[in-house]
């Protein structure tokens, strides 16, 4: 059995709300925190754990707090990103829905530790009931004296407030969510300065993940080295893998850092196989902006070895055999996935979503969308091929944002490892591994015209 | 139009909206603005016309144009006339891996519309739209604030007869119920 650490009451009726969450050793940390710790230890503490964030970037939480910048009488923001729209990931819903006491009480351990007094959870619209749980939540909080002033007559005020976004995936982006939050359109900012120096309203902030600050929740509870005790490596603590796709068992999981990716792939415990028995084509491990890697080196490193769940496993190889942890967003297809086509979702989607400052990304995205649409349309030609390689080549590191990045990886790896399979499709006008896929073909293009 | 429409939050829009505001610090108000938008976009009708973001700029003080201008960059919010539910269809890779198109053209034939359309008796609009973060319980459709999982044709079949039976409008609104199982 895994260990389960965020998600150990995850099932237990009720645990939603403030009483049943407290009488399962909710706020525990905060008490501690609060009675005992000052934030200089907390922050410490965070340090020792190795936690690193969540929301796909892998940045060390401890180091990233200490950067926060003090000048006296200016306020500090902790602000959570709940934007959560990376395509496969879908963790954060599942923690705020289920318990959204451990997200607010690593925000007020979070807000504490930093010297906010006022605290945002940013969410994207869409999750819209969400941030109504998270709301009646915060409220029970508030009545309770875990919100407000003097919070266990600890002296210390915080006020915490939910804020919705409106559908745009750039404002998970933390400058882009900042620029949203000050009620403007989400465009990235140019950095630096970074957050922890002007954030929000100029202010120095610290912008992190759902799940990163619920997991400062048991690092306050157990200790920073008993967290690090969990994982492997640098990859310390556990994770929460949204997995989807093709596979018997989709849903949330909470991975200790370092579970085998087959393991994790066929064990009942998570993904539960292969959906109707069929084998395994292809996985994007961390969200739709990390590399796809066809079976055999999802499965194993270029070098043999077992590849693990981890930020350096994922990462080994770089992108010629390897890919990256990201968000966790585990999204599994079957051989008889088109992989052109599931390119084509991504490609589409980068372009909806691209924000229109940069012209590499603006234009890019839009240019890598025409040609996929082309080549599944059966007018691609092989030359197509190496233009969608060049247009992405020369979007990563000239734009403002990752959103770039995340753009043009995965068009370059389903071309380096699935080249084979561009050309095929153009040759023939269509996916010819099934029939299934040859009616699906057809329904796509009607959708198109 | 001859004469300017003037659009005004109700009392009940107006209390909310005041307490949004003063989630604040002093001068920073404009951080309301997303949140009333949805307000008002909620308020009139489904969508945000000039004049409903007029009203909104209004209360905030703030120029229309800082209104319009981030109206238009956020895919939630409707700049047409919209139908009184709007069907939202992920269209991404782990709903399209789940038959995501197959849902799109069976509600295509079911409501006689295409996408982006709307029915001609304003009852329903499709629309297909990104990642919603339900990737695990794909296909998905979003109506309102509510997520509809696990689509099936049947199921997506109930659903619009339900809709269509009810005859209600459907938006984000506070009084949605919360049901999570
Ligand atoms: C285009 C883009 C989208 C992003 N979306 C999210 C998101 O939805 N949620 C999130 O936590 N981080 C997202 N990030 C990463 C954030 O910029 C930032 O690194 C993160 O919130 C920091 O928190 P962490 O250190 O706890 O991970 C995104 C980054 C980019 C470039
Ligand atoms: S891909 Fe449809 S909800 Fe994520």
């Amino acid at each position: 059995m895994g260990k389960k650490i965020l998600l150990a009451n995850d099932h237990i009726e009720g645990i939603r709300f403030l009483d049943t969450y407290r009488k399962h050793g909710g706020y525990a940390s905060l008490e501690k925190a609060l009675k005992s710790m000052t934030p200089e230890q907390i922050v410490e503490e965070v340090k020792t754990s190795g936690l690193r964030g969540r929301g796909g970037a892998g940045f060390p939480t401890g180091m990233k707090w200490s950067f926060l910048a003090k000048p006296e009488g200016v306020p500090r923001y902790v602000v959570c990103n709940a934007d959560e729209s990376e395509p496969g990931t879908f963790k954060d819903r599942y923690l705020m829905e289920r318990i959204p006491h451990l997200l607010i009480e690593g925000m007020i351990l979070s807000s504490y530790a930093l010297g906010a007094k006022t605290s945002y959870i940013y969410i994207r619209g869409e999750y819209f009931y969400v941030a109504r749980i998270l709301e009646q939540a915060i409220d029970e909080a508030y009545a309770a004296g875990l919100l407000g002033k003097n919070i266990l007559n600890s002296g210390f005020d915080l006020d915490l407030y939910v804020q919705i976004g409106a559908g745009a995936y750039i404002c998970g982006e933390e400058t882009a969510l900042l620029e949203s939050l000050e009620g403007k359109r989400g465009n990235p900012r140019i950095k630096p300065p970074f957050p922890a120096i002007a954030g929000l309203y100029g202010c120095p902030t610290v912008v992190n993940n759902v799940e990163t600050i619920a997991a400062v929740v048991p690092i306050v509870n157990e200790g920073g080295a008993a967290y690090a005790a969990i994982g492997v490596g640098n990859s310390k603590g556990t994770k929460l893998i949204s997995a989807s796709g093709h596979i018997n068992k989709p849903g949330v999981y909470e991975i200790e850092l370092g579970v085998p990716v087959e393991e994790f792939i066929y064990s009942d415990e998570y993904c539960g196989g292969i959906r109707n028995g069929k084998k395994l084509k292809a996985v994007v491990a961390g969200g739709s902006s990390v590399p796809i890697l066809p079976t055999e080196l999802i499965l194993n490193t270029a070098a043999g070895e077992p590849r693990l769940m981890s930020y350096e496993s994922l990462g080994d190889g770089g992108f010629a055999t390897g890919t990256m942890l990201g968000s966790g967003g585990f999204i599994v297809m079957d051989e008889d996935t088109s992989i052109v086509k599931n390119l084509y979702t991504f490609a589409r989607f980068y372009h909806h979503e691209s924000c229109g400052q940069c012209s590499p990304c603006r234009e890019g995205t839009g240019w890598m969308e025409k040609i996929l649409h082309k080549i599944l349309h059966g007018h691609g030609t092989l030359a197509d091929v190496d233009l969608l390689w060049d247009i992405q080549s020369k979007i990563e590191g000239k734009t403002i944002c990752p959103l770039g990045e995340a753009a043009a990886w995965p068009v370059a790896a389903a071309i380096r490892h699935f080249r084979k399979e561009f050309e095929d499709f153009i040759r023939n006008g269509e996916h010819v591994n099934d029939v299934k896929h040859y009616y699906r073909l057809n329904n796509l293009t009607a959708l198109i015209n | 139009m001859s004469e300017k429409t003037i659009l005004k939050f109700s009392d009940e829009t107006a209390a909310i909206a005041t307490k949004i505001v003063a989630r604040y610090p002093e001068g920073r108000h404009k951080s309301a603005l997303i949140p009333l938008l949805h307000l008002a976009q909620a308020e009139f009708d489904g969508w945000l016309s000039v004049p409903a973001m007029d009203c909104v700029a209004e209360f905030l003080s703030i120029q229309p144009i800082e209104a319009y201008e981030v109206a238009s960059f956020y895919s939630m919010f409707n700049l047409k006339p919209v139908g009184k539910c709007t069907l939202e269809v992920c269209r991404t890779s782990s709903c399209w891996l789940s038959g995501a198109e197959d849902i799109v053209r069976h509600l295509e034939k079911k409501l006689g519309i295409k996408e982006g359309q709307t029915t001609a008796d304003g009852m329903f609009t499709l629309k297909t739209v990104e990642c919603l973060g339900s990737c695990g319980t794909a296909p998905m459709l979003q109506c309102g604030g509510d997520y509809y999982e696990n689509l099936t044709l049947e199921k997506t079949d109930k659903l619009v007869d339900s809709l269509r039976a009810e005859g209600k409008a459907r938006v984000y609104t506070n009084d949605n119920p919360v049901n999570i199982d």
